[in-house]
């Protein structure tokens, strides 16, 4: 295998090894959201499969189940089924939305806080410094010899990862099934291959990713930084270093002997060494910059410190480096997240949101699908009539059996028979059981009279008539041969 | 590399001595393990053509080790389907036709074998959805059967066919042809179908008509029975009704009785197995003409009724 470095020419390598990127400890107000932030959507991950939801003895009590099997979606009290897949598409567009909504206000915060790449990234990290220590000594380690000592650290720390990583990766095929039996069935070896093979891959690429590749996803592997400079505008907030402020940088000594000599920056580093993805702020905004503040607490404190006001990395807006430059000072943050184009977002992603809750609670559980037969159009009865045959989809998304009527309104004369009725038997409706959760096929026979007009639009619809009378309608077409 | 190449120094980068407009190209060294990724994939692939079957050589492509192909996959699976299907297939074929919608199962299985198996052996005559073609192939969606709607009969006429030339049990009703023979003149013809018109209310009773009812019953009724209400023990088609195989105009109903078509049906015994036919009678049965099957009958009765093998030529 060729040794990378022989590719290497005069102007320098074109393959470089990662640096190592050992995070220091740091506390402040960022941190502690990033707490925050970390432990609820850990706690959302690995938790909701198992909470309990009580749907009556033929479906599942799990509150959030993914059933691929029977092509069902369930959500606490919301059941989705195939052809109310938009839901999720509405879902996915909110998600969207709101991106841009964050992104536009924010930069990627998504990224900072929320990404699952930060998040997992975040607790290995700290597995990192629980097992080796804060960042001097892991560099220490990694720098040192392979004593047994190392050894026993590193063999220590990567089954701490490896733990997470399988965790991470059980809890995942938990969405798919009925959690305490699939955990059954998978210590006791009953479970489908799917799921072993799924923990197995999600365990190996969490072990990876977050135990390994860390800020090499954010920087070269993920898309989003790339898109994202797209969403955001000058009013932005981003993660900044102030240099106009803190430069020209100097040590609290040449402060204190050349009073008004230097910035506030006291070079102290502390920005470099607490950011996750291993970057300098102070060269200005940048792509391994994933917002997520952490060198803000570090230059705080230094600032407390040293009695100078905090801020010297803020959350700041390029509108308002402009600003800040010439001597002003900035407008509050509140009316930065208060500008039109983020109303604009809330709005259309609260519509979205408000049409799709709306829809939730309009929609029926007794819905219909009606398709009219083109082969052949129409059928000459032998008594004259005409008929058109339709094939209608019932579908029951109750869990009980449900007695329908099946009526046709604008079609005078009209006859309907099914596939298990006949001719002689047909009369003004139909009526019929259909099973519970499920979607039923039938072939709806229309007979008519042969005059009326060629085409004539006319409505087929359901009715319950076992306490919920609400059902579904459809206008479909009835055919007839032109008038000769 | 372009000479032009140099440090940038704000950055401690190479440039690689592109330039546009003024911006310049670093040469930010790619990530190692990009490299390691790509070698895997490398030896992946390596493996790959080993395994599977990749070179393409002059008739075919190596064949890998495993041995694998996507016909041997498509095998495995057809079989697997069938094994699947077997316990249905069986019950199917071993209980009487007309038991099927009984069995709601059962037949909505028949009927979707059978909407497959009418799309490969039937659609040419039939159409798409049964609808036939007017002047040459009937339609089996209507109600209007010449030799019974019934889930046996169409069986029966399934296996049998329509005047198979070869086969004593096919379904077989001749017309004689009475103007091209010379049975019946021109003017006499034109009587009748002015009787026909009648009796299926598409004309008013005339002179003609009167005249062709006396030519009918001279000629017509030993099939098509006093009142033109047809026979189905012969095959002979109701004259009374809407729906009319070869048309029901002036013109054809003229030509029909100068010179009937008389149309044929494959027998599909000698081409299909008995399930497949089975599961045509209930597809065709479901397409909205279905008649029920009658009331059975005592023993006695039905000997009498029995359906000729054979009706007379010109009978
Ligand atoms: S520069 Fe600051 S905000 Fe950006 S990733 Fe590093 S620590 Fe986080
Ligand atoms: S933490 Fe603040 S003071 Fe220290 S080097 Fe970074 S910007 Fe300068």
């Amino acid at each position: 295998m060729a040794n990378p470095d022989v590719l290497a020419g005069s102007e320098g390598p074109l393959y470089a090894a990662r640096k190592g990127v050992y995070p220091k400890k740091v506390d402040g107000t960022f941190r502690r959201l990033k707490w925050v932030i970390m432990a609820v959507t850990l706690a959302i991950y690995y938790g909701t499969p198992w909470i309990r939801w009580d749907r009556g003895p033929y479906a599942p009590d799990q509150a959030v189940l993914v059933d691929l099997a029977n092509r069902r979606f369930y959500m606490f009290q919301i059941e989705i089924w195939p052809h109310e897949f938009y839901y999720v598409a509405g879902l996915l567009i909110m998600a969207g939305i709101g991106l841009f909504l964050v992104t536009s206000a924010v930069g990627r915060a998504w990224c900072g806080y929320a990404c699952p790449q930060t998040v997992w990234t975040d607790l290995f990290q700290h597995v990192d410094r629980l097992v080796d220590g804060d960042r001097n000594a892991q560099i220490r380690l990694a720098n040192g010899p392979w004593t047994a000592e190392k050894i026993a650290r590193r063999a220590a720390k990567y089954a701490i990862y490896l733990a997470i990583a399988f965790w991470t990766g059980g809890a995942w095929i938990m969405y798919f099934a009925d959690a305490p039996t699939l955990t059954r069935d998978f210590w006791a070896g009953d479970a489908a291959f799917i799921a072993y093979g799924t923990v197995a891959a999600l365990t190996a690429t969490t072990f990876v990713l977050g135990g390994f590749m860390r800020e090499q996803v954010c920087i070269y592997m993920c898309p989003w930084p790339r898109i994202q400079t797209a969403m955001m505008d000058e009013k932005s907030l981003l993660v900044t270093y102030k240099d106009w402020r803190g430069e020209p940088r100097g040590s609290l000594k040449k402060a204190l002997a050349h009073p008004g000599s230097v910035g506030d920056c006291v070079d102290c580093n502390q920005c470099v060494a607490v950011c996750p993805t291993g970057i300098d702020i102070r060269e200005g905004p940048q792509i391994g910059c994933i917002t997520c503040a952490l060198c803000i607490d570090a230059c705080d404190t230094v600032m407390a410190q040293v009695g100078r006001p905090r801020g010297l990395i803020d959350y700041c807006a390029l509108d308002d480096v402009a600003v800040e430059k010439a001597g002003g000072t900035a407008p509050p943050v509140l009316k930065t997240l208060l500008r039109p184009r983020l109303m604009v977002y809330l709005g259309i992603w609260s519509a979205i949101g408000a049409a799709m809750l709306f829809s939730l609670g309009e929609r029926t559980r007794l819905d219909l699908a009606v398709q009219h037969e083109r082969s052949p159009l129409f059928v000459q009865l032998s008594d004259g009539m005409i008929r058109n045959n339709y094939t209608l989809k019932l579908r029951n998304m109750e869990t009980r059996p449900r007695k329908v009527a099946i009526t046709v309104s604008g079609l005078p004369g009209a006859q309907l028979w099914t596939e298990n009725g006949s001719r002689e038997k047909a009369s003004q409706r139909v009526l019929m059981t259909i099973s519970p959760d499920s979607v039923t096929r039938v072939r709806l026979f229309v007979a008519a009279p042969s005059e009326g007009p060629a085409r004539q639009d006319f409505t087929i619809a359901t009715i319950g008539r076992d306490g919920d009378p609400r059902g579904d309608e459809d206008t479909i077409q009835f055919d007839r041969p032109e008038a000769q | 590399m372009s000479d032009k190449s140099r440090l940038d120094e704000p950055t401690g980068t190479h440039t690689v001595g592109h330039e546009w407009d003024g911006i310049e190209e670093l040469n930010t060294p790619l990530p190692r393990w990009w490299l390691w990724t790509f070698y895997a994939c490398i030896a992946w692939a390596a493996v790959y053509v080993v395994l599977y079957p990749a070179w393409p050589m002059v008739n075919s492509a190596t064949q890998g080790v495993l041995g694998w192909s996507s016909r041997g996959d498509l095998e495995k699976e057809m079989a697997g389907h069938t094994a699947r299907r077997a316990p249905i297939v069986g019950a199917i074929a071993s209980i009487p036709i007309a038991a099927l919608p009984s069995k709601p199962e059962l037949l909505e299985a028949a009927i979707q074998g059978g909407s497959a198996a009418f799309k490969v052996h039937c659609v040419q005559c039939h159409g798409a959805g049964g609808a036939g073609v007017v002047g040459l192939y009937p339609s089996l969606t209507d109600d209007d059967w010449l030799w019974g709607g019934d889930l046996a009969n169409i069986e029966t006429t399934l296996i049998h066919g329509i005047r198979n030339p070869d086969h004593d049990q096919t379904r077989l009703n001749v017309m004689p042809a009475f103007g091209r023979d010379g049975i019946l003149d021109s003017a006499a013809i034109n009587d009748l179908v002015s009787h026909v018109r009648v009796i299926s209310r598409q004309e008013k009773p005339s002179a003609a008509s009167a005249r062709g009812a006396a030519l009918f019953e001279n000629n017509c009724v030993a099939c098509h029975g006093t009142n033109g209400e047809g026979i189905r023990e012969l095959g002979a088609p109701k004259l009374t009704d809407a729906v009319w195989l070869y048309g029901g105009s002036r013109d054809a109903i003229a030509k029909t009785i100068h010179n009937p078509r008389n149309g044929v049906m494959p027998r599909w015994n000698d081409k299909l197995d008995a399930v497949t036919i089975r599961m045509l009678a209930a597809y065709v049965h479901s397409l909205g003409g279905g008649e029920d099957a009658p009331a059975p009958v005592a023993p006695a009765a039905a000997e009498a009724a029995a359906v000729p093998d054979k009706v007379p030529a010109n009978g």
